[in-house]
């Protein structure tokens, strides 16, 4: 504590606001973050304005904050990605404009330059990736192993208020103090109190430990819901793919997050507390922090990426009109991608001093990755193979995937070699490379689920004009900034410099910000199709459920699913059970009788600890002890009083349930069933011409 | 020996008349062993820690100097009594034993839980008087990192002791109370089993390399 502190604002003071630093030096630098600030001010603002003019303070309590619903959970999350992402893709944007400003300085300060890298990172990896697959995910497992919510609603809702309230604090960053200069990685020391005294590294711990414990509990969530909650005759080998590559990340999630905190929390207690496991001096070790970062860093990737996986072999099968080929190889090539992802993490610093024999064996490890991962393409591609391919726009996104991703992969293969590895580690090469696996591989993946299960969700489906001008964009946008960035690695461009001077680099910096902008239309064309989708929803309503003619267990319901997801537990008989059923002809059948069914009450223990979490993690960045220790007393004590309601649950009675399905039914049998021709026509109301070719 | 009751599962100690209680605990203690195995790799990432740094005491105080086996011996007999105790809770509850039992057996567990925590903050405090802190090494700072976190769950369990003493009295042996004496006591042989490792690898591995 420095004199300056007050025992009641910590070390808050008028300095740490942007607009004290516009009136003092008025610069591009300085526009641009109060710019940044007065958007998230702004958007704050309307947000408030639009609720309060409507007066949906009372419906977003009862409906959404407080909802137990794991769809409805699992809609906010995306909406929270959503977010998320414009504010990721426009921080691109600006740094891929810096970088074409030269050669020479550009028009950011540095610090402001490092500021945008760690907060693109940041934000794009754990609050846009990680909500966005987990909001599919919630809103997909239950619906997909025929069960009526997940395993624990409620640490459900936890998890999300945790995320949001982490997400919130990035956000606070741009309006109060400054975020980490140290990347998404934040190496000590320089992300020690040594040399960065600042709130920024302490923005970024408390962001990562609060989301980590969130997604901790959301994976125990996942993993015990596919475990436990299956429908009768749900056999592990009869779940959909997807529900696969869910159970293997949160597998991930269970032993790599843990690493995550400890590196996040050590460093705490080496910046607040001044102990010494990363410190230059008094045995402080920083490659203790490299290997636990790491060693939940690249379990990471494939927690986020094995999903999108399992949303690709969905959309393949269904848009190919076909059972998914190689399935159980799908899920043996799903489960040792899992496995060997926790035997890799060294090769994220092979230029860090270990022995050429360690290299060698992490290089190899890395390398048996791709033999997996080919499996996969192979399995997909073949599924594609004589099948009667809709263009659909999830399969365009899964098209594009396939030829991207493939360059993705061996551009990770070349980089998995130490040799190659130490002459273009830190170079843009590496920045082209991930780009190249995670804006294919997850986000495509993830553009292509919301596209797909959009009708599932809302009842309507989404334009499908906008929705091709954005798998454009998003491709040719993505090669236009990234293709670039292999070329000036190989050149020797470092990453993360916010000035070169070598012309040479120049074309190529030029070329990479018009793909940033096309990447940008993108983003707002995704903003565009969901407004036209709105606006034009009579015309694409298909409250039957099964637009696609698609395979799982989610299309045989509603759309969208009622709150108890299926009146009846569906007993499955084999794999992809609701296409067999169809092509039987014994779809949407009559049950006999219904019973009641107990759905969790809604409860406001997830947006008190959002709010509390929140106001603790604010409180700690700026050293307001007394806050701290009281959020942190409110807190237990909101579990506590939690703990005594037993009043969990709500019980719809049977007689709703079948009036509500039998009402469903009557509009099934009443509706014409249209085929593939006529997709995305109006007259495709969800039901769906069982013209598909004999499941092979 | 007894027939296990008819909707046994895995890992679940109740009677053979708690059927119901036994339903509602299956998905809740599986995940309560899901959680307990992500919190296990937390401990084995600070033993991992704590082992890199065992030579890291940049000329300050080390094992030789800090540890007092005495105290760790006390502590260790305490601890595994603890477990013994809140054993009993458990067949108290299985057997169908009045609930004055289990909370008794509770009472003990929590008594002797915080036994175990005053010796070991005053642990902490004969180590500090001879310069012993966290910020003198990163020795000091693995140790300090890791032992007070379990000494953290302690103090977490006994809070949950005391909670669930006061649920046990309030809302009575309900499906939900006795699914959470279930998870409290798979909890409490948890934090035995990370005890013996911390004498084992903190206290005897620190002795022998330190």
């Amino acid at each position: 504590m420095t004199s300056t502190d007050s025992a009641f604002f910590g070390r808050l003071t008028w300095d740490a606001f942007p607009i004290t630093g516009l009136i003092q030096n008025p610069s591009a630098n300085e526009i641009i973050a109060n710019a940044a600030a007065a958007i998230v001010i702004v958007g704050v603002v309307a947000v408030v304005s639009v609720l309060t003019w409507f007066r949906l303070w009372g419906p977003l309590w009862r409906d959404w904050l407080t909802s137990a619903d794991h769809k409805k959970i699992g809609i906010m999350y995306i909406v929270f990605a959503i977010v998320m992402l414009a504010r990721g893709v426009l921080e691109g944007v600006v740094m891929r404009a810096q970088q074409a400003a030269g050669p020479g300085d550009g028009f950011l300060e540095p610090e402001h330059f490092a500021e945008l890298f760690s907060t693109h990172g940041t934000i794009m990896i754990f609050f846009v990736a990680v909500p966005f697959v987990f909001g599919l995910a919630n809103f997909l497992v239950p619906l997909m192993i025929g069960a009526r919510d997940v395993a624990f609603p409620v640490m459900n809702q936890i998890g999300l208020g945790l995320t949001v309230s982490a997400g919130m604090m990035l956000m606070v960053s741009l309006v109060v103090g400054e975020f980490s200069t140290g990347g998404w990685t934040a190496y000590p020391p320089y992300t020690g109190a040594a040399f960065n005294p600042g709130v920024g590294p302490d923005y970024w711990i408390w962001a990562i430990v609060v989301s980590g414990i969130g997604t901790t509990l959301t994976g125990i969530n996942f993993a015990v819901t596919i475990y436990k909650l299956r429908a009768p005759g749900m056999k592990f080998m009869r779940l959909p793919m997807y529900c696969w590559t869910i159970i293997c990340s949160s597998i991930l999630i269970i032993f790599a997050m843990p690493p995550l905190g400890v590196a996040a929390l050590l460093l705490a207690a080496d910046r607040y507390l001044d102990f010494h496991f990363f410190t230059n001096d008094l045995g402080g070790n920083m490659m203790n922090y490299a290997n636990l970062f790491w060693l939940f860093g690249h379990p990471e990737v494939y927690l986020l990426v094995l999903p999108a996986y399992g949303i690709y072999s969905e959309v393949f099968a269904t848009f190919s009109a076909k059972r998914l080929y190689g399935y159980n190889s799908l899920v043996i090539a799903t489960m040792s991608i899992a496995v060997l992802s926790f035997t890799v993490w060294l090769h994220h610093f092979f230029t860090m001093g270990q022995s050429a024999l360690i290299n060698a064996v992490f290089g190899i490890a890395t390398m048996l990755i791709a033999i997996p991962t080919g499996v996969k393409v192979y399995d997909w591609m073949a599924t594609l193979w004589r099948g009667r391919i809709r263009f659909s726009v999830p399969m365009l996104y899964g098209l594009a995937f396939l030829m991207l991703f493939v360059i993705g992969g061996l551009s990770g293969v070349i980089l998995a070699n130490p040799t190659v590895d130490y002459q273009v580690h830190n170079t843009l090469f590496l920045v082209a490379h991930f780009h190249n696996v995670l804006l294919p591989g997850v986000l495509f993946g993830l553009l292509a689920g919301y596209n797909y299960w959009f009708p599932k969700a809302f009842g309507f489906r989404l334009n499908e004009f906008w929705g091709r001008v954005s798998v454009a964009c998003w491709t040719l946008g993505f090669l236009l900034t990234f293709m670039p960035l292999y070329f000036v690695g190989l050149m020797g461009m470092p990453r993360r410099s916010f000035s070169w001077e070598d012309p040479s680099f120049h074309p190529y910096m030029i070329i990479a910000v018009i793909g940033a902008l096309v990447i940008t239309c993108g983003l707002f064309s995704i903003l565009i199709q969901l407004w036209v989708s709105i606006r034009d929803r009579e015309q694409t309503r298909a409250p039957v459920g099964d637009p696609w003619d698609a395979r799982t267990l989610e299309w045989s319901i509603p759309s969208p699913p009622p709150p108890y997801n299926f009146a009846i537990i569906p007993k499955v008989t084999e794999r992809d059970d609701f296409a067999a059923a169809k092509e039987r002809g014994e779809a949407y059948p009559a049950p006999d009788a219904y019973e009641d069914i107990d759905m969790p009450r809604n409860t406001g223990i997830g947006f008190v600890l959002c709010v509390f979490s929140g106001i603790w993690m604010f409180a700690l960045v700026w050293w307001i002890w007394w806050l701290a220790a009281l959020m942190t007393v409110l807190m237990i004590l909101a579990v506590i009083i939690w703990s005594f309601d037993t009043s969990t649950e709500i019980t719809i009675p049977a007689e709703e349930v079948r009036q509500d399905h039998e009402a469903w039914l009557a509009l099934v049998h009443s509706t014409p069933a249209v085929d593939r021709d006529h997709e995305s026509a109006p007259e495709n109301r969800g039901l769906a011409r069982p013209d598909m070719e004999a499941v092979t | 020996m007894r027939r296990a009751p008819r909707h046994s599962y895995p890992g679940i100690n109740l009677g053979e008349d708690h059927a119901s209680a036994h339903k509602a605990s299956e998905v809740v203690t599986f995940g309560f062993w899901v959680f307990l195995m992500s919190d296990l790799v937390y401990f084995g990432l600070m033993f991992a820690v704590y082992i890199t740094m065992i030579d890291a005491q940049a000329g300050g105080p080390g094992p030789h100097e800090l540890f007092d086996l005495k105290s760790i011996f006390a502590q260790t007999l305490i601890l595994l009594t603890s477990s013994l105790t809140v054993g009993l809770a458990m067949l108290a509850l299985k057997y169908n034993l009045p609930r004055a039992r289990i909370v008794l057996w509770f009472g003990v567990t929590l008594v002797l839980g915080l036994c175990f925590l005053v010796l070991e903050v005053r642990d902490f405090m004969n180590m500090a008087a001879q310069g012993g802190i966290p910020q003198r090494s990163g020795f000091l700072s693995a140790f300090y990192g890791l032992v007070p976190l379990h000494g953290l769950h302690v103090a977490a369990g006994c809070i949950w002791l005391l909670i669930l003493g006061i649920q046990l009295r309030v809302m009575g042996m309900t499906d939900l109370v006795m699914s959470r004496v279930v998870r409290l006591a798979l909890f409490w042989h948890f934090l035995d089993l990370i005890w013996i490792g911390i004498i084992t690898i903190v206290y005897f591995g620190g002795l022998a390399y330190g």
